[in-house]
């Protein structure tokens, strides 16, 4: 498997460690309690486009959200988080 | 009758050494070299072949058709194949620990002094006395596994599973390590082309004309795949003459590289090609600096599957017997390697296929006694060649059984009209079609498609990238496999951006293929197997119909058919047919195979690669290492690093002896304590104390400039993650120390809470463990010692430097960073030295510490102080401890958010009657306490429901000359001074404690602040 890094170009899944969904949004802190056990706990099981949070652990470090097909595995699009987070 | 004579056979003959004979190699023709002899052995009797030869080519040249026996019912068996299909001809190869069981004799290269066993026989391949498992033959059928031996349960162990370990299996493991080396490899193309027959070495030429990368790969040592077995010629050229051109103008192309032995076996995610190249598998032993093998991974843009088809056997009794051979390995045999695999052979076919071996085994001089073609109507121009050899033409008729004790003697079969006959042959030359070889094209998920035209499965949707040339996709004639392989290199070329228009097409043969389906003949003589390597038979297939397990991917776990090493490709399309016969579907309403990967099994070394042994992983070293070991210490792994665990004297009996020294010399005097292997990131930036306030259960925004906090992290649900210290050297530079094992995941965890969590935070993080020698001083003459050593002009007095304070200063005038504070609970520095100044600086530490009692002390020692002072560590941090179970609840800030919190107030997480750290110490003042064990309630049932706790660290305190250990434990401030029962069922360890204070020395803390 390939993962284009937006830093550093197409690299081996070997460089990479991979986190999970990319899509919870971490709750405000005063957030009630059930808001936080679904940010933390509960994940859906796609077939599909899912929008994963990968790091390029031995690359440039950045973490990037990898859109990725789970029953193809083929790689969609990806972002690095940072930028993703700050996009409008 | 010039063909030559089978030498005499027999028990005796397999022990006494033979002259080297070749009787049955041709007198002319073959690709190998009659210049040079290679002299073999095949179970202890010594014979000879030629370079070119396979293992299989030089056993048949010298009349040795019998070379193994079958995995249940010790069955003869012979070789069936000349290449990578071979289901029978398995043998060890090699010996000592170069042992290597299930090797294909078809693809083995035949070298000088090979020595090969044959497998699965006792006493001797000749005499099994095992073989009357056939008789047994109703116990081991299909779905025997499940079934047959499963009553009494208490005889599985003892009788039934002993029992089918002797009898059933194939070759056995080396019993000692592989002295060999392997290798990893990467390597990136445009077009990678996976076969270098007909089809791929068009393909090859015509990208690489075009100028791409090319890489063609060809697990044979020769290119040229089919045309190497057949009498063909290539633009009015003999066939070898056109590949020995090919080859030339390849190796002319600077983009183009070729390698053969080696096999793509696996087609990874994201178009990646795993393949083998078999570097030294040919020869005696790898050459120096070679590995035997190598595992590639390629990355091509393109890839072009054309990599041949796989002849298929046909389902009748006897089929198994030495002597049936595929028809095309026939004309291996002959055409490639020069060998007459029989002298008297039957041919046995559904089609066209099957007359050329009739034409070739009649020009190498062998005596056709029958042709058996399932065809009613034979066409006109086979018919004619039966007539012009004077062939006897059996059409519409079928083989039913051989006979023959461990080689065909003789053939039956019956014709159109049903009337049976014997015939006497040594060769039955069998060909049921062939299938396209296009597991490639499955390994991602695609299905194949079943094409009636061929009776067989072709590629259906094609992973992206990848296109299908010759007979892989189902077209079988040379002209088609140019022509397309031609069309593929052209496309794939052009899809990298290398237009081309493509080679001419030589001219080559183009016949037609007629074939009519022939899988089965149902009603034979004899066992009919489906899967030779797994010994499956028709029988099996209607069974496991009868029972229920129809749908294939039933059938398949069943029957095991399709299981064994050759992972079905003689068996798997045939198997589909038997049930589908059966079934009354047809074969694509019953189902479809489709293949994973490898193609071919792969060495789990060629899969470690260098990775093994010291080299599993890599190892970590502190700067201090070399120091440490020339004074004695003995090593511990934690994580990658090793870390010195105690310094043993001379006079010390054990590790304890060592141990309890060390840790009195630290609470009596001082010791030093290598910690160069904490995890050490710099945290800069304006808003560096934002990030860590988030990624810190505790503050660290108030922490003044020159101070140091220890700091607690949370895993977002709740649970402690890690601790260290955190220093601030300047309002935006922080210096943060994580555990040894958990320094790569902090930093991976404050990447997190930075770019994905507060992106918009202006900080950023650098690992620097690697860069910093790190010691801590510890004990009552900690100052004295840094006031020797220090170059002068340093306060180290509490008004300047308090406890938990840091500075830069320096010794021997390398800048150093001196932080004062305590992990063993007495006065203690911990001191940073840039990496390579960390000897230097460990040897003057020593020499101005020595008149203070200064003794390095290892991890045990450490764990010991950490013990006795009760601070949570490797055992405490767990992952199911919170900050409140370790009695650091107040740590975590209620005026801030942090990674943590909010998880951490769950009603579960904040049950008063969760356990909580306590100290123990045993009743009777002695009886050690092992860490791991239960704690109950004396008195109270042990099972889990009634478990109130468990030891997380235990040590013998030579403080306190008793045992100790750190424990979570129900409701434990309450349980103070009560006893309790600890359990350790494992090691049959059960004594009473006194649960205490986790804090055994210097309760009041005073002695870090002296």
């Amino acid at each position: 498997m390939r993962i284009t890094c937006p830093h550093c170009g197409p690299r081996g899944n070997d460089e990479f460690t991979v986190l999970g969904a990319a899509d919870p949004v971490r709750p405000g802190p005063d957030a009630p309690l059930a808001g936080w056990v679904a940010y933390v706990h509960e994940r859906e099981n796609l077939r599909g486009s899912h929008r994963e949070l990968w790091h390029h652990q031995a690359g440039c470090r950045a973490w990037l959200v990898v859109e990725r097909d789970t029953w193809t595995h083929a790689v969609i699009a990806v972002r690095a988080a940072r930028e993703a987070e700050q996009a409008p | 009758m010039n063909a030559p004579q089978r030498p005499a056979a027999g028990p005796a003959s397999l022990s006494r050494p033979e002259a080297p004979t070749q009787r049955w190699r041709l007198k002319q023709g073959g690709l190998i070299d009659r210049g040079q002899a290679l002299s073999f052995r095949f179970d202890g009797r010594r014979m000879t072949g030629h370079p070119g030869d396979t293992l299989a080519s030089a056993l048949l040249a010298n009349g040795v058709h019998l070379v193994g026996r079958s995995f249940k019912y010790h069955r003869p068996r012979g070789i069936l194949s000349a290449g990578p299909e071979e289901p029978n001809a398995l043998v060890e190869l090699r010996g000592g620990a170069r042992r290597e069981p299930n090797t294909r004799a078809t693809q083995v290269e035949l070298f000088e002094g090979l020595e090969a066993r044959s497998q699965n026989r006792w006493p001797s391949l000749r005499f099994d006395l095992a073989a009357v498992n056939g008789l047994a033959a109703p116990l081991l059928a299909a779905g025997f596994y499940y079934k047959t031996f499963m009553w009494p349960a208490a005889f599985w162990e003892k009788l039934y599973e002993p029992f089918i370990r002797r009898a059933a299996g194939l070759g056995r493991a080396p019993g000692s390590a592989d002295p060999d080396q392997y290798e990893r490899s990467h390597l990136h193309c445009d077009v990678l082309v996976v076969g270098g027959g007909a089809a791929g070495l068009m393909a090859a030429l015509a990208a690489g004309r075009a100028g791409a990368r090319v890489v063609l790969l060809e697990e044979d040592c020769a290119l040229g795949g089919r045309l190497l077995s057949e009498s063909e010629s290539v633009d009015d050229r003999p066939a070898a003459e056109w590949l020995n051109g090919m080859a030339a103008e390849l190796a002319s192309l600077p983009g183009v590289r070729v390698m053969l032995r080696t096999s793509a076996f696996g087609l990874l995610d994201g178009g990646v090609v795993a393949a083998l190249e078999r570097v030294s598998d040919h020869l005696p032993l790898p050459p120096p600096h070679l590995p035997r093998q190598r595992y590639w991974k390629i990355f091509a843009r393109r890839v072009v599957l054309a990599a041949g088809a796989i002849e298929r056997p046909v389902v009748f009794g006897g089929n198994d017997r030495p002597g049936v051979m595929l028809a095309g390995a026939v004309r291996s045999y002959l055409n490639r390697y020069a060998v007459l695999p029989g002298r008297r052979a039957v041919v046995f076919c559904g089609g066209d296929e099957g007359w050329r071996s009739v034409a070739d085994l009649a020009a190498s001089g062998a005596r056709i006694e029958a042709v058996v073609d399932a065809r009613p109507e034979v066409p006109q121009a086979q018919a004619q060649l039966a007539a012009r050899l004077g062939v006897r033409l059996v059409a519409g008729g079928r083989v039913l059984g051989t006979q023959g004790r461990s080689r065909v003697a003789s053939v039956r079969f019956a014709d159109a009209q049903g009337r049976e006959e014997d015939v006497g042959a040594d060769l039955l030359a069998v060909s049921g079609g062939w299938n396209p070889s296009l597991h490639l094209s499955c390994h991602l998920g695609g299905r194949p498609r079943w094409d009636e035209r061929i009776h067989a499965f072709v590629p259906g949707d094609l992973p992206p990238g990848m296109g299908v040339a010759g007979a892989a996709g189902g077209q079988f004639t040379t002209h088609a496999a140019l022509a397309e392989g031609a069309r593929e290199g052209v496309a794939a070329a052009r899809d990298c951006g290398f237009p081309t228009n493509g080679p001419d097409i030589p001219r080559a043969e183009d016949a037609p293929r007629e074939l009519v389906p022939l899988f089965h003949v149902p009603h034979g003589r004899g066992k009919a197997f489906v899967d030779y390597q797994h010994d499956v038979t028709d029988k099996d297939v209607a069974l496991a119909h009868r029972e229920g397990f129809r749908s294939v991917e039933h059938l398949k776990r069943y029957t095991t058919l399709g299981m064994a090493t050759d992972q079905g490709k003689t068996a798997n399309v045939t198997g589909l047919a038997v049930m589908a016969n059966i079934t009354g579907l047809g074969i694509p309403g019953t189902g479809t195979t489709t293949a994973r990967p490898p193609w071919t099994p792969v060495s789990i070394g060629a899969i470690a690669g260098p990775h093994r042994g010291k080299r599993f992983r890599p190892a970590r070293r502190t700067p201090l290492h070399d120091w440490e070991a020339a004074h004695g210490a003995s090593f511990v792994e934690v994580g990658l690093w090793y870390r010195a665990q105690w310094y043993a004297r001379p006079g010390e009996a054990g590790w304890r002896d060592s141990v309890d020294r060390e840790a009195l010399a630290v609470r009596a005097g001082a010791g030093v304590c290598d910690v160069s292997t904490l995890g050490k990131i710099e945290v800069t930036g304006p808003d560096a104390a934002a990030l860590l306030d988030l990624a810190y259960a505790n503050s660290i925004s108030n922490l003044a400039v020159g101070r140091v906090r220890y700091g607690l992290m949370l895993r977002e649900d709740g649970f402690v993650m890690d601790d260290g210290t955190v220093a601030r050297l300047a309002p935006d530079r922080f210096f943060v120390t994580t555990t040894t094992v958990n320094a790569g995941k902090v930093m991976q965890h404050l990447e997190f809470c930075h770019q994905v969590l507060r992106p918009h935070l202006d900080v950023s993080l650098l690992s620097v463990t690697d860069a910093w020698a790190q010691v801590s001083i510890a004990g009552p003459n900690a100052r004295k010692i840094l006031e020797a050593a220090l170059d002068p002009g340093t306060d180290l007095s509490n008004a300047a430097l308090p406890h938990m304070a840091c500075t830069e200063v320096s010794i021997g005038g390398v800048p150093t960073r001196l932080y004062r504070l305590s992990f063993s609970g007495e006065l203690a520095y911990e001191l940073g030295v840039p990496a390579d100044y960390g000897e230097a600086t460990m040897g003057l530490l020593m020499e101005r510490g020595a008149p203070f009692g200064l003794t390095p002390y290892g991890t045990e020692a450490l764990g010991v102080l950490r013990i006795e002072k009760g601070h949570p560590a490797g055992g405490e941090l767990n992952g199911q401890t919170t900050a409140r179970d370790l009695g650091l609840g107040k740590m975590v800030s209620q005026r801030k958010d942090c990674i943590g919190r909010r998880l951490a107030e769950r009603p579960a997480l904040i049950d008063p009657m969760r356990p909580v750290l306590v100290g123990l110490k045993p009743a009777d003042g002695s009886a050690p306490i092992r860490a791991g064990s239960h704690l109950y309630a004396p008195g109270a049932e042990t099972h889990t429901a009634n478990g109130l706790g468990y030891v997380t660290s235990a040590c013998f305190s030579p403080t306190l000359g008793h045992p100790i250990a750190l424990a979570v434990l129900a409701d434990g401030a309450a349980r103070v001074g009560q006893r309790i029962r600890v359990l350790d069922p494992v090691r049959n360890g059960d004594v009473e404690a006194e649960v205490c204070s986790p804090v055994f020395v210097d309760p009041e803390g005073g002695r870090p602040r002296g």
